[in-house]
């Protein structure tokens, strides 16, 4: 449905987004993960038409490519969710369809709609400086969908929340996007998120698309080292040429195992531990386990060779 | 791809804006520059630097400027960084109140002032204030208090107070941190107020002339003395000419400072550690001191009929007497109505001025920006006296129509409506712009639905200050000839207290106050549109 080609965007000699061609199926969602500068979020201007590039973005097989942001089937969640402040929740949540036109009834029918569907009902009438970090998020994201966008792009929405917020949004917003049908690209440094909210996940990095698949693919089995690092993966090791990852579910503890290392530190996680190892040439390495060993001892330990990961 | 257009103004906008200023400011002004440098003009500017009177008053003019400033500055800045401290609705009531004094009609502070000095016997004898130099400076620190507690206060509610607690936690004491930490960030606004206060004390017009007395005399004085009495229009016109210079200069140093001055974010805590108890006290009984002694001696003095208190000289105002050509309460009704007008006008014209300085292509932006800062510092005087000797010949022979006097009032405005809602324009974040477009708003409609309506309250702002401004205009409205019933209130304040005897003092203060009363009303009604947004002034 939302189809990128070959776009390039590029800000003097910085080439922020380098030749990122990408597709989306109707109702699906893409994760686009990477480090901050990464030009994630350039990307996502690009395809909403507030960035000037070379490529073609076209949505159902209309070129988009020439055409003015607000004349594009397209919705844009803005990091900090960019809600007018001379507005009431309502009015903000209306704008798209006044935009489009739509008659007061269809309007005002639609905003309750909407309102409720992020869990907002009654907050209509509210100014927007009183809102929570949470509440202008959700605001945002009902602002976005209301004019019911083909393609609705979401860049860092949760980056400005509380950890207890972000993980019960991270836990709505496919709900809130399955129910009205939307594809989108959600757009985030975090990879958890990237997990949860993408049907697929692209990792970038400097400004190109390194890889795409099903987040599980792709964490199991990144094509390059610059992937697995972006995806979290820590423990590195040179094997001659090859550079070899192991997996944070790698590690089983086994006094006959082939490794040694002593336990630096454990860090109690809830459902499991982030086991910190050094190894005897001063390599940290960092395993997730649901038995830790108490810190300061020596182990013995093996690694799953199908949980390893090289690179040549 | 599209190039990502600039919100573009269409040239048809920009018109209004253009043609008035151009009809209204700069063709008044040029002809001044004209009469000032050319011919005869030119020998006239050369005959002033060989005058020592004139090297007298160009001198004064600027000496009374600096230390008016430097006095202003020493006197309100403890009250800005008190003010910095205060919780945001006690800041609002207190810049509100020390606003007041900015607007009021500087004749009505004069007279207010002269009032004070004869009740404490101040007029006379060796401590005599009345005609001194003194007088001219308390009244300028009494107007240009406001400007210092607004802009330096803003700026101190606006710092991060944490970096100031984090020297005293490294072990400064209170005032070390505020001399290492606080001061440092508060130069770039104390500049600004700096730059501001010496432009509106080298311009000042009514209160020289009222408390400065017959042998006192600044450039703005100077220019109505041979303008106006003795009319002689080429010695006026040099002078002018020496006074634009200057005002240019300042102006291009005050625009400098302005752009050096961070915006203030909201995101700042303010400490509520500036400033100890008592010196809070003690700053509080200043400038209860400084801006309530004239106006309370003003108030008093409007009841007192003699024999005890009443509303005698107030029913006066509604008899014409002998010096004026009509009653008082015309007067009044003539100034509420131009201040109107005024303010529709300045409130159009500042409206779209501002647009274009925001958004404008560059080069009509700049020329914008540097259009409407003229008549900034350009001072009242200049635009009275350019557009009574431009005006005055078909088909411009306006200068005696009574239009003229809300049209001068609006140039004066206008720059206080660019003043607040520019700030207000560039503060709007770009990301709710395009977040309106990618809502479907084509460029011309986000103009509308985001800047205009973000804006309008500055407008709102703006045009109040206008409002207040018109009211008590005096500088620009005395060199305009008028029908007898085309008499403002300030004109005829001045003539009432320039009337010697008491006789008509009573109803001078009566009228005065009735002034100060209609512009305290606006004041109040500007600070409760402003909201939590504060712009420079």
């Amino acid at each position: 449905m939302l189809r990128v080609d070959a776009l390039t965007v590029r800000f003097g000699d910085v080439t922020a987004v380098d030749d990122v061609s990408l597709e989306l199926a109707a109702g699906e969602r893409l994760a686009v993960l990477g480090s901050s500068g990464c030009g994630k979020s350039t990307l996502l201007r690009a395809i909403a038409g507030l960035e000037a590039g070379d490529g073609t973005v076209s949505v159902d097989g209309a070129d988009l490519t020439h055409t003015a942001p607000d004349r594009r089937p397209i919705g844009l969640m803005f990091q900090d969710h960019a809600l007018f402040p001379h507005r009431t929740v309502e009015q903000n949540v209306a704008f798209g369809l006044r935009m489009a036109g739509k008659k007061e009834s269809a309007r005002t029918r639609r905003v309750r709609e909407m309102l409720a569907l992020v869990g907002l009902e009654g907050f209509g009438e509210r100014e927007i400086a009183t809102l929570s970090g949470g509440e202008a998020q959700r605001v945002a994201l009902a602002r976005a969908l209301a004019p019911a966008p083909k393609v609705l792009l979401l860049d860092e929405p949760l980056g400005s929340l509380d950890r207890y917020l972000r993980e019960r949004l991270i836990d709505e917003l496919p709900d809130v996007l399955g129910a009205t049908g939307t594809a989108a690209i959600h757009v985030t440094h975090d990879h958890d998120e990237a997990f949860a909210i993408g049907d697929r996940l692209a990792v970038m990095h400097a400004g190109k698309v390194l890889q795409v698949g099903s987040p599980g693919e792709v964490w199991a089995a990144p094509t390059s080292i610059t992937v697995a690092r972006v995806l979290g993966h820590t423990n590195e090791i040179i094997d001659g040429v090859t550079k070899v990852v192991w997996r944070a579910d790698a590690m089983t503890i086994d006094p006959s195992g082939p490794h040694q290392a002593m336990v630096d530190r454990v860090h109690f996680r809830g459902v499991d531990h982030d086991v910190r190892l050094r190894t005897h040439d001063g390599r940290m390495l960092r395993f997730l386990l649901d038995d830790p060993p108490a810190a300061g001892n020596d182990v013995r330990f093996s690694i799953d060779p199908a949980r390893v990961l090289r690179f040549d | 791809m599209r190039t990502r257009e600039r919100i573009g103004v269409g040239d048809a906008l920009m018109l209004l804006p253009a043609l008035f200023i151009g009809l209204f400011f700069l063709f008044p002004v040029g002809t001044v520059l004209w009469r000032g440098l050319g011919g005869e003009g030119l020998d006239a500017v050369f005959d002033l630097a060989k005058s020592p009177r004139q090297r007298d008053v160009l001198w004064f003019t600027f000496w009374q400027a600096a230390v008016s400033t430097a006095l202003t500055v020493a006197v309100a800045l403890p009250a800005a960084a008190t003010v910095g401290g205060l919780s945001d609705r006690a800041r609002r009531f207190v810049r509100s109140l020390v606003t007041v004094p900015f607007v009021l009609p500087t004749v009505v502070v004069a007279g207010a002032f002269d009032e004070l000095f004869f009740a404490t016997g101040l007029d006379t004898g060796d401590f005599r204030l009345r005609h001194t130099v003194w007088a001219i400076l308390i009244a300028h620190v009494f107007f240009n208090y406001a400007v210092v507690v607004r802009v330096v206060g803003t700026a101190c509610a606006g710092l991060d107070g944490r970096q100031a607690e984090a020297a005293r936690v490294l072990g400064a004491t209170r005032w070390q941190a505020w001399r290492a930490v606080t001061l440092p960030r508060l130069r770039p606004a104390i500049a600004s107020a700096s730059a501001i206060v010496f432009l509106f004390s080298f311009t000042s017009f009514g209160a020289v002339l009222i408390l400065g007395g017959p042998k006192r005399a600044t450039l703005e004085t100077e220019i109505y003395r041979y303008a106006v009495s003795r009319t002689d229009l080429t010695r006026a016109a040099a002078l002018a000419v020496v006074q634009l210079v200057a005002v240019l200069a300042l102006v291009a140093v005050s625009t400098w400072l302005e752009r050096r001055r961070p915006a203030t974010t909201r995101m700042a805590r303010p400490t509520r550690t500036l400033g100890s108890r008592p010196g809070r006290w003690l700053n509080v009984g200043m400038a209860t001191a400084l801006l309530g002694a004239p106006l309370a001696v003003l108030i008093e003095r409007s009841f007192s009929t003699g024999t005890g208190y009443g509303l005698s000289h107030y029913q006066a105002l509604g008899t014409r007497v002998r010096q004026l050509p009509a009653p008082a309460t015309t007067a009044l009704w003539n100034s509420l109505h131009y201040a109107a007008l005024a303010t529709v006008l300045a409130v159009l014209i500042g409206v779209v001025a501002s647009v274009v300085v925001v958004h404008g292509r560059s080069g009509s932006r700049r020329l914008f920006d540097l259009g409407l800062t003229l008549p900034l510092g350009t001072s009242a005087v200049t635009i009275g006296f350019g557009i009574l000797i431009a005006l005055d010949e078909p088909p411009v022979d306006f200068r005696t129509r009574w239009w003229i006097i809300p049209v001068a009032h609006a140039l004066v405005g206008v720059p206080f409506v660019v003043r607040t809602m520019v700030p207000l324009l560039r503060s709007i974040d770009p990301s709710i712009r395009e977040a309106a477009a990618v809502l479907g708003a084509s460029p011309s409609r986000v103009r509308r639905e985001i800047d205009l309506m973000i804006g309008a309250r500055g407008a709102l702002v703006g045009g109040g200050f206008a409002f207040a401004v018109s009211l008590g205009e005096f500088g620009a409205t005395s060199f305009l000839p008028r029908r007898p019933e085309d008499l403002t209130a300030p004109v005829a304040l001045f003539r009432l207290l320039s009337t010697p005897g008491d006789l008509l003092r009573g109803q001078a203060m009566a009228l005065a106050v009735v002034l100060m009363v209609f512009v305290t009303v606006s004041v109040f009604v500007i600070e409760s549109s402003r909201g939590t947004a504060e712009g420079s002034l």
